[in-house]
């Protein structure tokens, strides 16, 4: 990873996984695209759920070749809730494939990769909230820090500008999640099988049936989270479309999380810095230091 | 991939799932929660092993008006503890804010300097100022920490830890596998509020608040809760979203958020999880079996009597298997009190048991 950081620079749009289960035509024909898309970095796993195999590994393998002869800088993404015997045995695959960096979602991961050496990007998942836990992980490989989604910008400026972070803070990159439906919890329940009725051990891998999760309101029809199999997301899509110049000199990626509608249109706004007034269904209170599902500033509705 | 690296990774790997042998460590231990005084003194008078409390300020996870211990209390906490030879626990377990770190690492000093015998801690910065600032200090890994494998284990255990306290995410199998391969002493939820999230990782709380465990040290905070009466229906709310609407032949559970009743399509269910308790009283003879050290039980926030009651149950129940493991049956009065004391008035194995999930 080139370590420079430009305080003029605005930031650099990823594409985070897909955290959602979809068919494996589908998902050749999403990297197709972002392989001819202006995206800077693409992440590349399954995060969710271990039962989700519509990809082999070896699919992300060859994914991830294609993408980075595109010239695209592919960071393969692990798990974020480990569990079984299993999920550690997938998790030496990953950190010992020794070509492509990692995106360590858990802490297990993070152990594994510091043990052998090597950078690693440091998921949102990760709990950094203050200088000296995002200074230990330095010492222990992570090269970028994907922050947790709950914080503000005014959290992440006060934290970047501490002392303790003065000699390391030009090589650490900053990724900041901008767009999409933010992942908020994980659980040893399927909440997917659970809304059709079945146990999380025959779940028949239901949440293919839901390329963007299933939306759960209140019973006054207010959306408040997306069920995605263990995961539960936000109900309303995070946007901060209109942040992107508060970003400057503090955030060097901003990750826009994959769903199959207008998910290309996005990309490109990010990229070129388009503002849009925020949908009914957008938030962005979280970089506002308000509740998440708040939101700021001029809206359409 | 350069070959000596990856071979001294498989080395420590396997150092790592080798069945390993505990000594000394305790098993099955009662722990039970105290907000106060007299739920400490309580909790003691019915036979916990120990005790675990927090400090008056957010830096735990029940940082809740009118409960915890102030420093002075906290010393006397220590006194009654060790004269009745129990340990007290100090949970400063929510995350250091930036800048901010002096205010947990003075928390830290001040539960040292009352004689606390153990420290709960979740936030790296804090396992390391512990370290290094107290290294003969027993810590213990938070469920905030959301270790749920042996991996994330291993990882804490550079900071000189004892013990780790699971998430309740884990089924009864994945307890045994990190049973047998850590060389960690393992503390589990035996009873109580049911977090059916990973811990430490879950903002569903700050989305619709703007306050979490991790950074306010509270989840569905009181201060955003509000009741109403509207045709004839009582309405909870947090921050004004409508968490559920009960009947008046219905028991009205706090609104914590992931206890509501929502509508997926046209189905209205409690989407995530039903208001419950977690209750593994019958798990005891596996959890014996295992070497678990020690059994926790949640509730900090909750009455003297409440915690009076549950000691009381736990401490005839645990004495029942340790003596006989092998003809443990628990007890209808037993099961009769921890339902009655249970979220709405039912109880689960939660993730222990497979069909949970």
């Amino acid at each position: 990873m080139v370590a420079c950081f430009d305080q003029t620079m605005v930031p650099k749009v990823s594409v985070g996984p897909i955290l959602y289960y979809w068919p494996k035509l589908q998902l050749e024909q999403f990297y197709q695209q972002i392989a001819d898309s202006s995206a800077t970095v693409v992440y590349l796993g399954e995060t969710v759920c271990s039962k989700r195999r519509e990809f082999s590994f070896a699919d992300y393998l060859r994914t991830a070749q294609m993408l980075q002869e595109a010239g695209k800088q592919v960071v393969l993404s692990g798990l974020t809730l480990l569990e079984s015997q299993a999920d550690l045995r997938a998790l030496q695959q990953l950190t010992t494939q020794g070509q492509f960096m990692v995106e360590a979602n858990d802490l297990g991961t993070a152990h594994y990769l510091s043990s052998q050496q090597l950078p690693f990007v440091g998921g949102a998942a990760l709990s950094l909230y203050n200088e000296q836990s995002v200074l230990k992980l330095w010492q222990l490989g992570m090269r970028r820090w994907v922050v947790p989604v709950e914080l503000s910008r005014d959290w992440l400026q006060t934290l970047l500008s501490q002392p303790a972070l003065d000699s390391i803070r030009q090589q650490l990159e900053i990724e900041v999640f901008a767009y999409g439906h933010l992942p908020l919890a994980w659980s040893g329940r399927c909440f997917t099988a659970r809304s059709e009725n079945r146990h999380k051990d025959d779940c028949q891998l239901c949440c293919i049936k839901y390329p963007t999760g299933r939306l759960s309101t209140s019973q006054e029809g207010q959306p408040l989270f997306v069920l995605n199999g263990i995961q539960t997301q936000s109900g309303a899509k995070y946007n901060l479309q209109n942040d992107l110049h508060s970003m400057q000199g503090l955030v060097n990626y901003v990750r826009l999380s994959p769903d199959p509608d207008e998910f290309m249109a996005k990309l490109s706004q990010f990229s070129h810095g388009v503002a849009s007034p925020l949908r009914a269904n957008e938030v962005n209170g979280y970089w506002h230091r308000l509740a998440g599902f708040n939101q700021h500033g001029p809206s359409i509705e | 991939m350069d070959s000596s690296r990856s071979r001294t990774y498989t080395e420590a790997h396997e150092l790592l799932t080798k069945a390993v042998t505990k000594s000394a460590a305790p098993l099955l231990e009662l722990l039970c929660p105290a907000g106060s005084m007299p739920a400490l003194k309580a909790a003691i008078h019915e036979g916990a092993d120990a005790v675990y409390v927090g400090i008056n300020n957010d830096t735990n996870a029940r940082h809740f008006a009118g409960l915890n211990f102030t420093p002075e209390q906290l010393k006397d906490a220590v006194q009654f503890t060790h004269q009745a030879k129990r340990k007290l626990h100090v949970a400063i377990n929510t995350f250091a804010h930036p800048g901010q770190l002096i205010r947990w690492q003075r928390t830290i000093d001040i539960a040292v300097a009352a004689g606390a015998d153990v420290l709960i801690l979740a936030d790296i910065a804090l396992l390391e100022y512990t370290q290094n600032r107290y290294p003969d200090t027993e810590v213990h890994l938070s469920v905030q920490a959301s270790a749920t494998n042996l991996a994330a284990l291993e990882f804490y255990q550079q900071f000189g830890i004892r013990r780790a306290v699971l998430p309740r995410v884990l089924t009864l199998q994945q307890v045994r596998a990190l049973a047998r391969q850590t060389t960690l002493e393992l503390e589990v939820f035996a009873f109580g509020s049911l977090c059916i999230m990973a811990e430490g990782r879950c903002y569903l709380s700050s989305y619709l608040t703007g306050e979490s465990p991790n950074t306010a040290g509270a989840c569905s905070p009181a201060a955003f809760v509000r009741w109403q009466e509207q045709a004839g229906q009582l309405e909870s709310r947090l921050n004004n979203v409508l968490i559920d609407r009960f009947n008046v032949d219905e028991t009205a559970g706090y609104p914590t958020l992931c206890k509501g009743r929502f509508d997926v399509d046209s189905e209205r269910y409690h989407v995530l999880e039903e208001p419950t308790s977690l209750n593994t009283l019958e798990l005891l003879p596996l959890l014996h079996r295992e070497g678990i050290a020690s059994l926790k039980i949640e509730g900090r926030q909750r009455s003297p009597a409440y915690v009076r009651a549950l000691t009381k149950v736990w401490r005839a129940a645990i004495d029942n298997v340790k003596a006989a493991p092998d003809k443990f049956q628990t007890q209808e009065s037993w099961q009769a009190v921890l339902t009655g004391l249970s979220e709405g008035s039912q109880t689960t194995l939660g993730a222990y048991h497979r069909h949970w999930k």
